[in-house]
C-alpha cells in the first residue's frame, strides 16, 4: 500500500514536471523565440487554455502526498521554509502575467509582464532543479526527525550545504537546458512561421547541451549519492524505466534531427516522466533523505498513513485520477492545431484564456 | 518581542483572509452567470447574452487573484503548521487531495473553454462550461469547508498509537453536521456578495446615466437574488448554525454573545463593550430572553455563559470574537432590510427612480466582503485556543524548526505581494465597470485572452 502510493504521489509528480514544464519552457523562450508583439501573443495563446490545469497536477500531487505522507509534507515543507515561500512569490508573479497581460492594450504593460513572465518562467525552472538537487542529495534531517536548512552555506556538497549548493544549482542549470527544449518543442509544435522555426532550433540547441550536461550530472549524482545507485542495480523495475528512457530519448533524437516537433515533444515528454520515474523508483522507499546519517532518514513507512486511510483515498483516486488524465487528453484534442495569428483561424486554438 | 506563534496565527490569518476576499465573489458570480446562461440559452436573449459575458470579464480577473493567492495556503500547511500537518494529515489530507483531484481540474479544464471558447465550441459546450465551472467552484468550496468543519467539530477519526489522528469513518468525517450548515451559511454569503456587487454596478450605470438596460437586468438579478441570499443568511443557516455552535462549542457562543455570567432568559446584546478583566459588558443596549430564544426557541432557557467555561478553554481575544460576530450579524441584518426595501421598489416599478435607493445599492458595494470576514474571523477565533477543536491547541501546531524572523519576513512579502495585487485587481475590475458591459472589443471577444489580441490583429 505505501509502494503504491509512492507511486502514486511520484507518477502525479513527474506528470506534473512533464506538463506544467512546458509551459515553462514556453515562457523561459518567450523573449528569446518571440521577437514583437504578435508573436508573444502567440505564445501566450498556445499555452494559455493549458497552463492552469497543468498547475493543478502540482496542487493535487501535493493534496496526495499531503494525504499519504503527512510526517513527510511537514518535516519537508518546513524545512524548506524559505525557498518554498521564494518560489510561491514568483509564482504568483508568473501567473498573473499569463492572466493580466492581455487586460490593457499598451506597449509598456505587456513588457512588463513578458518580462516578468520569462524571468518567472526561468527562475521556476532552476528552482524545481535545485529542489530535486535537495530531494537527491539530502538534507540535514536530525535526531529531532526535523531538519532546517539555509539558502547556502558550503558550496561544495557536504553536511554543511544550503538548498544551492554546486551539485543542486548544476541540477538546476540542467533543468532550465532541459524544460527550455522541452517548451522548445511545445511551441514548435503549435506554432507556425518564425516562432516555429526558432523554437525548434532553441530546442535542438538546448536538447543538445542537455544532453552533453547528463554524464556530467549523472556523475555528480554517483559522487552525493552513491546509494541510489546501489539500490537501483538490483530493481528491475528501475532497469525497465531505464530502457524507456533511452527509447523515448531516441524518439527525442529522432524528433529533433528530422526536425518532425510533434515526435520530438512526445519523445521529450516521455524523456521527463521516464528520468523522474527511475529516480523515483531508484529511491524507493526513501522521502526524505538525511545527509548527516542514512539511518536517520524517513521513509514511506515511517511517514505513510494507516492502511485504512489509503484504502478509502486509493477508492476515489481511481475515480479521480483517469477522469484528471481524460481532462488533459480532452483539452489537447479541442485545442489541437496550430496557433495562428489571423481572425480566419481563432478557432485552431488561438481561444486561450487564463 | 512577540513569539514565532503569533507571526505564523497573523501569516495564516492575514493570507486565508486576503485569499477569500476572491473566491466569495467567483462562487457567487459563477451561480449568477450560469442563470444569466440558462435564460440567454432557452429565450435566446442576447442581452442576457451580453451580460454574461461582462460578468464572465469580472470573474477572470477575480478567479485568476483567487488561484494565485490560494495556492500559499496549501503550501502553510506544510510550511508553518508542520507540527498539525503531522497530527492530522491523516484525516484532512483527504479533503484537501480530493478538492485538488474533483474540484480544481474540472475548474482549469473549463475556465478556457468558457472564457474564450464560446465562438470556436458553439452555445451548448458553452453553456455545459459554465455548468462546469460552477460545480467545479462550488464543490471545491465544500471541501475545504469539510476540512475546516473537521478543525471546529472533529468526527469520523481515532487516534493511533503515535497520537495522531486518523480515518476512522470516511463517511462521518465528509458529511460532517457542522459542514453542511457552514457550507450552506457560506454559499449563500458568496451569493449575497455577488448579488450586491452586481446590484452595486447596476445602480452605477443607473446613476451615472448608461447602458440603461444593462443597469435595469443588473438591478433586477442582484436585488433579487440578494434578497433571497441575505434571507437564507439569517434563516435556516445562520439559525441552525448558531444552535451547533450552543451545542459543539459553548464557550465560543459565551464569548461572542458577550455572555460572561450563564443566565435564564439570556439577554441578546444588540451593542456594547465587553470588559474582559471585569467579565462585564459596559454600556450594553440588549434585548431581554432573545439569546434563549434563537438557541432554545424560549424565552427562559437558561445558556452557558463564560463563568462555566474553564479559564484555559477561554477563547484567547475574546473583545475582537464579540465585534468580529456583531459586525457579521449587524450587517446581515441591514443587508435584508435595504434588499427588502431595493425590492419593494423594484416591484412597484421604481427603483431605477429612487435615487437614494440606488446611492445607497452603489455604496453598499464592499459590505458583504467585510461581513464575509467579520463571519469567518467569527469562526476561526471562536475556535481558539484550539487549533482542531478539543485535541490540539494551536499553540501546540506550529513548524518547530521555523523561526519568528522567517515567519514575519514572509509576512511582510506577502503584504507587499498582496497590496501590489489588490491595486492591479481594482484598476483592472475599475475599468471594466467604467467602460460597461458592451464588448471592448471589435469582435466581441473577451478582454484578458491572448485570443483577443490574437482575433484583433
Amino acid at each position: 500500500m505505501e509502494a503504491l502510493w509512492f507511486t502514486i504521489v511520484a507518477g502525479m509528480l513527474a506528470v506534473y514536471v512533464m506538463l506544467d514544464g512546458f509551459d515553462f519552457g514556453a515562457g523561459l523562450l518567450h523573449l528569446i523565440v518571440a521577437r514583437n508583439d504578435a508573436e508573444r501573443r502567440t505564445i501566450l495563446a498556445a499555452i494559455g487554455p493549458v497552463w492552469n490545469g497543468n498547475e493543478v497536477w502540482l496542487i493535487a500531487g501535493g493534496g496526495a502526498l499531503f494525504m499519504a505522507f503527512p510526517a513527510a509534507y511537514a518535516v519537508g515543507f518546513s524545512g524548506f521554509y524559505l525557498p518554498l515561500m521564494l518560489l510561491l512569490w514568483v509564482f504568483i508573479l508568473r501567473g498573473l502575467s499569463i492572466e493580466l497581460r492581455g487586460h490593457v492594450t499598451n506597449p509598456l504593460w505587456a513588457a512588463f509582464w513578458d518580462a516578468t513572465f520569462a524571468i518567472g518562467s526561468a527562475l521556476i525552472a532552476l528552482v524545481l532543479g535545485a529542489a530535486l538537487g535537495n530531494v537527491v542529495r539530502g538534507v540535514p534531517l536530525d535526531g529531532t526527525g526535523t531538519f532546517h536548512i539555509p539558502l547556502f552555506d558550503s558550496f561544495w556538497p557536504s553536511t554543511r550545504s544550503g538548498v544551492l549548493d554546486a551539485y543542486t544549482v548544476l541540477v538546476g542549470v540542467f533543468t532550465v537546458l532541459a524544460l527550455g527544449g522541452h517548451g522548445g518543442l511545445y511551441l514548435a509544435m503549435k506554432t507556425e512561421g518564425p516562432v516555429h522555426a526558432r523554437s525548434l532550433r532553441a530546442a535542438r540547441w538546448l536538447w543538445t547541451t542537455s544532453g552533453l550536461l547528463f554524464p556530467l550530472v549523472t556523475w555528480a549524482t554517483v559522487q552525493v549519492a552513491p546509494d541510489l545507485f546501489v539500490a537501483a542495480g538490483q530493481r528491475p523495475l528501475v532497469w525497465f524505466l531505464a530502457v524507456l528512457l533511452v527509447g523515448a530519448a531516441t524518439i527525442l533524437a529522432v524528433g529533433l534531427v528530422t526536425g518532425r516537433s510533434g515526435l520530438a515533444f512526445i519523445g521529450s515528454a516521455g524523456t521527463h516522466f521516464t528520468l523522474l520515474g527511475t529516480a523515483a523508483a531508484a529511491r524507493w522507499p526513501v522521502l526524505l533523505r538525511s545527509n548527516l546519517e542514512p539511518s536517520l532518514s524517513l521513509d514511506a513507512f515511517a511517514a505513510a498513513t494507516p492502511h485504512h486511510g489509503l484504502r478509502v483515498a486509493l477508492t476515489w483516486t481511481l475515480v479521480g485520477l483517469p477522469l484528471a488524465c481524460g481532462y488533459v487528453v480532452f483539452l489537447a484534442r479541442i485545442f489541437r492545431g496550430k496557433v495562428r495569428l489571423d481572425t480566419a483561424t481563432v478557432t485552431t486554438g488561438a481561444a486561450a484564456h487564463s | 518581542m512577540t513569539d514565532a506563534l503569533f507571526w505564523h496565527r497573523l501569516h495564516f490569518g492575514f493570507t486565508v483572509t486576503y485569499h477569500y476576499l476572491f473566491p466569495q465573489l467567483t462562487m457567487g458570480l459563477a451561480f449568477l452567470i450560469l442563470l444569466l446562461k440558462l435564460k440567454a440559452f432557452r429565450s435566446g436573449s442576447a442581452l442576457h447574452e451580453e451580460a454574461a459575458r461582462f460578468w464572465a470579464r469580472i470573474f477572470a480577473v477575480s478567479f485568476a487573484m483567487g488561484v494565485v493567492t490560494g495556492i500559499p495556503l496549501e503550501f502553510q500547511f506544510g510550511t508553518n503548521w508542520a507540527r498539525f500537518s503531522h497530527f492530522a494529515g491523516g484525516v484532512i489530507g483527504q479533503t484537501l487531495a480530493i478538492e485538488g483531484m474533483f474540484a480544481f481540474f474540472l475548474e482549469a479544464t473549463f475556465l478556457g473553454i468558457f472564457l474564450y471558447g464560446e465562438k470556436r465550441f458553439g452555445p451548448r459546450m458553452h453553456l455545459a462550461a459554465a455548468v462546469a465551472l460552477w460545480m467545479g467552484s462550488w464543490l471545491s468550496g465544500y471541501f475545504i469547508i469539510a476540512t475546516n468543519a473537521f478543525m471546529q467539530h472533529p468526527v469520523g477519526h481515532t487516534m493511533d498509537a503515535a497520537g495522531r489522528l486518523q480515518l476512522a469513518d470516511f463517511w462521518a468525517f465528509v458529511l460532517n453536521p457542522w459542514a453542511i450548515w457552514q457550507y450552506l451559511h457560506n454559499m449563500t454569503a458568496s451569493v449575497v456578495t455577488a448579488s450586491f456587487v452586481v446590484a452595486g454596478v447596476g445602480a452605477f450605470w443607473s446613476l451615472s446615466g448608461g447602458h440603461a438596460e444593462h443597469a435595469s437586468l443588473a438591478l433586477r438579478t442582484g436585488v433579487v437574488a440578494g434578497l433571497v441570499a441575505s434571507c437564507l443568511m439569517v434563516f435556516p443557516t445562520g439559525d441552525r448554525h448558531g444552535k451547533l455552535l450552543a451545542e459543539k462549542q459553548p464557550a465560543t457562543l459565551a464569548a461572542m454573545e458577550g455572555l460572561f455570567e450563564s443566565q435564564a432568559g439570556a439577554e441578546l446584546a444588540i451593542i456594547g463593550q465587553p470588559n474582559v478583566q471585569q467579565r462585564k459588558l459596559e454600556n450594553p443596549v440588549v434585548v431581554p430572553g432573545l439569546l434563549s430564544f434563537l438557541i432554545y426557541g424560549s424565552f427562559g432557557s437558561t445558556v452557558t455563559g463564560l463563568d462555566r467555561i474553564p479559564h484555559d478553554q477561554w477563547p484567547d481575544n475574546i473583545e475582537l470574537l464579540y465585534y468580529a460576530y456583531h459586525v457579521m450579524a449587524g450587517l446581515g441584518t441591514l443587508f435584508i432590510a435595504l434588499m427588502a426595501l431595493s425590492a419593494f421598489q423594484l416591484w412597484r416599478g421604481r427603483l431605477e427612480r429612487t435615487r437614494p435607493l440606488l446611492w445607497a445599492l452603489m455604496l453598499a458595494t464592499p459590505f458583504p466582503y467585510i461581513a464575509t470576514t467579520a463571519g469567518w474571523m467569527t469562526a476561526e477565533l471562536g475556535r481558539q485556543p484550539w487549533l482542531v477543536h478539543g485535541l490540539m491547541r494551536t499553540a501546540d501546531g506550529t513548524s518547530p524548526r521555523v523561526s519568528a524572523g522567517n515567519a514575519l519576513f514572509t509576512l511582510i512579502g506577502f503584504s507587499g505581494l498582496y497590496l501590489v495585487m489588490g491595486i492591479l485587481f481594482l484598476f483592472l475590475v475599475g475599468r471594466e465597470i467604467a467602460h460597461g458591459p458592451r464588448s471592448p472589443h471589435p469582435r466581441g471577444v473577451p478582454a484578458g485572452s491572448p485570443g483577443l489580441a490574437v482575433e484583433a490583429a
